[in-house]
């Protein structure tokens, strides 16, 4: 091969990853902005949107934003109580899907995938219809209903995936080795099916943390952080906000880092 | 039948329809107390599928499954003495070693777990690795912590599901030894599912040879080898010249068959059909070959008129191709005893067996089934 | 070796392994399904009455169904803008997202080696900030005296008097970057798929590499570039926070439009009919491009 057919070869390998690495810069820009405004101190100036001065006082008073960390709280409280409802109804749901065979098996699996390809405006318009038609009041229950419902089919489909994945064979040597039915159940199929149902509470925490187009018209009164933050977006963003903002990218940054370690040292134990 | 032992193994007209496919057909087998018993079949013949149904992973369409006097056949597979090695293992990959050792006992509540378990793990050479994770074993370690799990439970009759199908050569051939020295230790009934032949003649007292969902014959090894009979047997338990002929009739201890212009006569044992056409089979190192003219070492009758068409030298013998005065060719494996050289491809010789290598087959059979999978 | 049969064999019991009784399966899907049933296919029926309302009704007074169809003509009529808008901006960020997540979907199959799975977590990392505060941020950095905006004014791309933010790029900039890992994902899914080992062989083949992408990778991957697409337009479709918070008055999409008209205005008979109208618009253009794509299997 010749020089310059070598030179056009290391360019042509080494572009696509710059240029992936440079869209994965990308996506991070945002967060980095984040970040940097969780110290920015723009007391002194009207303009939101620039940074001035360093400061610790955002994260030292982090709740005196009037009804930021209410906020924080009732979006917390929605997303673990939706998140082990759906958790729980989901997991059963993808047992039922792999391991029976029902009437209404296509029908539900149609169901199930719906809501991941409907746009959330309209899955959110139509709650509210029905609420509004049988005049259920608007408020934590139905944001929780919402909740639960869209997060149900992440969960299915995490679940049934794992489940799918389990090589039956390891129940059959379970029955085989004197384990009734039930044991066989939870000394081999549920621990090895619990990874996946923990990815699934996980994604259903952050989607129900984060939702705020279908929360926003079934809240009523109550206020999530998503909501606080878009009301507050009208007026003037409490610089607080990003506090928050960084605490949870850290925390889902600390989680998925403690999982990859964890792969990590079991690859390299696997390797000596 | 008076000579089953208590606690013999019995399968009777055991048959597994699946949807569309019947997998076993009205199998019967017995496996003797204590014996090591290999079922030797091609991949799809229904081994694993019978395996299933004594182990009551998979429930039979018809027939029975005892054990002794005890009818296990539609019994739960947690309450019959029967314990599996499967194929890919089946180890659980949360718990370690020593657990997936302990399963069996921890879930029937014995006492000494630990001194158990500890022994076993000794037995299979695998103490130090007791902690560590299956993902972290090799293969044959793996295999290994499968056997000490089925083992340490004492069931009744130990399946082992083609254990050693994903090893490399070597290693097989070293855990054959190991697993049948284990066997002998500690004296249990095993069943060994194979499709190497070769494995199971070192490694079972007895083997049932099984074709597409039934059993073609069993017997020891050297029964199976020396006196096939079926073509598939003869095909598939190592190579066989199979010739055409009519069966003449049985005189006295022999039955005589017209076999291309020469009447060969085969032991009555042998001889598993006693009329109209028939198939002659003699196995090729019992073919005997000499430059023409020359003297061979045989009583019986001497074929004229062929001549070499194909040598491979393979070392310890020489492998000789012989084409037939009636087109046929024949197979003919001779030792390499230095008596004599290598007979050169297009030399004349004539051809002869002592008769009572010979084996007759009934004609109706496919005279090539069992070579391909072989 | 003949063996007698026992005498009379119990009955064929139910398989021993997985108890599969008819009913069981019913009640573990029957809670997830009232669920969905009750709170996302009964809520449709609710929508398409609500559509149907008679329009001149109000919260206090209660609405009268009247099978007014004319609601449908009167929201395309009146929104017909912003409908367009949606399916226009959405389908702008949804190309620039296949470009942007293509690259990097095959950098990382291709050439991410051992550092795969963490390129993959980064791509994912982003997602477990609040999306409202990262739109926030693209609010900040498009800012008029941002840099952004100062690098493309210097190099004369911008006018002295121009500006990013409050324009339709603002609008489908932030379209595309809140839906890009939607695309990254399952292009990754079908691109990690591909045997390296094809491609070199076609590189053998073809000689040129952009051929050889063309004709063994691209095809290769078009389940996921399907998937992809749709994952990142039907959402896209239906939002309206980025055009609220990036935009002006004069990039209000249908999202924005029905958000209004329930929370505002309160029409929520032209409300219901423009969320179905949405509906139909989005499902209509998914089923005609899954066609044309030639894989009705994806789900
Ligand atoms: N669950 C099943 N449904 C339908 N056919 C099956 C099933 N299990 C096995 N078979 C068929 O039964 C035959 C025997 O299978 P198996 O017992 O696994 O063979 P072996 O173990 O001897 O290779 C095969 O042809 C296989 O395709
Ligand atoms: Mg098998």
């Amino acid at each position: 091969m010749s020089g310059f057919g070598r030179i056009k070869r290391w360019i042509g390998d080494h572009l696509v990853m710059a240029l992936g690495l440079l869209v994965l810069v990308y996506m991070f820009v945002p967060i980095a902005v984040v970040i940097l405004m969780s110290f920015n101190d723009n007391s002194k100036s009207r303009n939101l949107y620039a940074f001035q001065n360093f400061t610790w006082n955002n994260w030292t008073g982090m709740c005196k934003p009037d009804g930021m960390c209410a906020a924080v709280g009732k979006s917390a409280e929605i997303g673990l109580l939706a998140t082990i409802v759906a958790t729980i109804l989901g997991t059963l749901a993808a047992f039922a899907m792999v391991r029976h065979d029902f009437k209404g098996k296509s029908a539900s699996n149609v169901i199930i995938f719906l809501p991941m390809a409907s746009p959330e405006i309209v899955m959110g318009s139509s709650l509210l219809a029905l609420f509004l038609s049988v005049g259920f009041s608007l408020g934590f229950w139905t944001i929780f209903i919402a909740h639960v419902m869209f997060c149900l089919s992440f969960v299915v489909v995490t679940v049934k995936a794992r489940l799918t994945g389990l090589d039956s064979n390891l129940e059959q040597a379970a029955m085989d080795l004197y384990a009734t039915e039930s044991q066989t159940f939870w000394r081999v199929t549920f621990p090895l099916v619990l990874p996946g149902i923990l990815g699934a509470a996980l994604l259903s925490f952050s989607l129900s943390f984060d939702d705020f187009i279908i929360t926003n018209l079934n809240a009523g009164q109550t206020t999530t952080f998503p909501m606080f933050v878009y009301g507050a977006a009208q007026r003037g963003v409490p610089m607080q906000v990003n506090v928050i903002g960084t605490i949870m990218f850290l925390i889902s940054i600390a989680i998925v880092l403690g999982g990859e370690v964890n792969n990590r040292r079991k690859a390299r134990a696997l390797a000596a | 039948m008076s000579s089953v032992a208590d606690r013999d193994l019995r399968i009777s007209k055991l048959t597994k329809e699946f949807a569309t496919f019947t997998a076993v057909k009205s199998l019967d087998l017995v496996v003797p107390q204590g014996s090591f018993f290999a079922l030797l079949g091609p991949s799809g013949c229904g081994k694993t599928t019978t395996l299933r149904m004594v182990a009551g992973l998979d429930t039979p369409t018809s027939g029975s499954i005892h054990l002794g006097d005890l009818d296990v056949t539609y019994e739960k597979p947690y309450r019959r003495p029967v314990n599996t090695v499967f194929q890919n293992y089946a180890l659980f990959p949360h718990l370690d070693i020593y657990e997936n050792v302990a399963f069996g006992l921890r879930r029937r509540r014995s006492p000494e777990v630990a001194r158990q378990v500890d022994e076993m793990l000794a037995l299979v050479e695998l103490t130090s690795q007791a902690r560590k994770k299956p993902p972290q074993l090799s293969g044959g370690q793996q295999q290994r912590v499968a056997l000490a799990r089925a083992l340490i439970n004492r069931p009744e009759v130990l399946l082992l599901d083609e254990p050693l199908g994903a090893l490399d050569l070597k290693l097989r051939r070293s855990m054959q030894l190991e697993i049948k020295r284990i066997q002998t230790e500690v004296g249990l009934t095993f069943v060994h599912v194979t499709h190497d032949q070769e494995e199971a003649m070192t490694m079972a007292d007895t083997i049932a040879v099984m074709n597409a969902g039934v059993i073609e014959q069993m017997g020891s090894p050297t029964e199976l080898y020396e006196n096939p009979a079926t073509t598939f047997v003869a095909n598939f338990l190592g190579q066989s010249n199979l010739i055409a002929g009519k069966i003449i009739g049985r005189e006295g201890d022999v039955v005589k068959v017209q076999m291309e212009g020469t009447v060969v006569s085969i032991p009555a044992d042998r001889a598993h059909a006693d009329h109209g056409d028939g198939w002659v089979g003699i196995r090729p190192e019992k073919v005997l070959i000499a430059p023409a003219g020359q003297p061979i070492d045989a009583p019986g009758n001497h074929m004229t008129g062929a001549y070499v068409t194909d040598v491979s030298f393979v070392g310890v013998s020489t492998q000789y191709l012989v084409r037939m005065p009636w087109g046929q060719e024949l197979m003919a494996f001779e030792q390499n005893t230095g008596v004599r050289g290598i007979i050169p491809v297009g030399t004349a010789v004539d051809v002869s067996w002592r008769p009572e290598f010979a084996f007759l087959l009934d004609a109706s059979q496919d005279v090539n089934a069992g070579i391909e999978e072989a | 070796m003949a063996v007698q049969a026992p005498e009379a064999a119990p009955p064929p019991r139910a398989p021993a392994v997985r108890p599969r009784r008819k009913l069981t399966g019913y009640w573990l899907i029957l809670p997830g399904a009232l669920w969905l049933g009750l709170f996302f296919v009964v809520p449709f029926y609710s929508l398409l009455a609500t559509s149907l309302y008679d329009p001149n009704g109000s919260v206090l007074g209660g609405y009268d169904m009247t099978y007014h169809f004319a609601n449908f003509v009167d929201a395309i009529k009146d929104y017909w803008e912003p409908l367009l808008r949606s399916l226009g901006y959405a389908g702008i960020a949804t190309l620039i997202c296949l470009v942007l997540g293509y690259l990097l979907a095959y950098a990382i199959a291709f050439k991410g080696g051992r550092w795969r799975t963490l390129l993959l977590v980064l791509v994912i990392a982003p997602f477990f900030t609040s999306f409202l505060l990262r739109t926030l941020s693209w609010k900040l950095i498009l800012a008029d005296d941002g840099f952004v905006v100062d690098a493309l004014q210097s190099v004369h791309i911008l006018g002295a008097d121009d500006r990013l933010l409050a324009t339709p790029v603002a609008v489908i900039a932030g379209l595309t970057y809140n839906f890009l890992p939607f695309m990254v994902l399952p292009l990754y899914a079908s691109l990690e798929k591909i045997d390296g080992r094809l491609i070199e062989a076609a590189g053998d083949l073809y000689a040129s590499p952009v051929r050889a992408f063309f004709k063994v990778t691209w095809p290769l991957s078009l389940p996921g570039v399907v998937a992809g697409t749709l994952l990142t337009f039907i959402p896209a479709a239906g939002d309206y926070v980025n055009a609220q918070l990036l935009g002006n008055p004069n990039t209000r999409m249908a999202g924005n439009v029905i958000q209004d008209l329930f929370t505002k205005t309160s029409d929520y008979a032209a409300a219901g009919a423009l969320s179905v109208i949405l509906m139909l618009i989005i499902v209509g253009m998914v089923m005609a491009y899954v066609r044309t794509a030639g894989t009705e299997d994806l789900v």
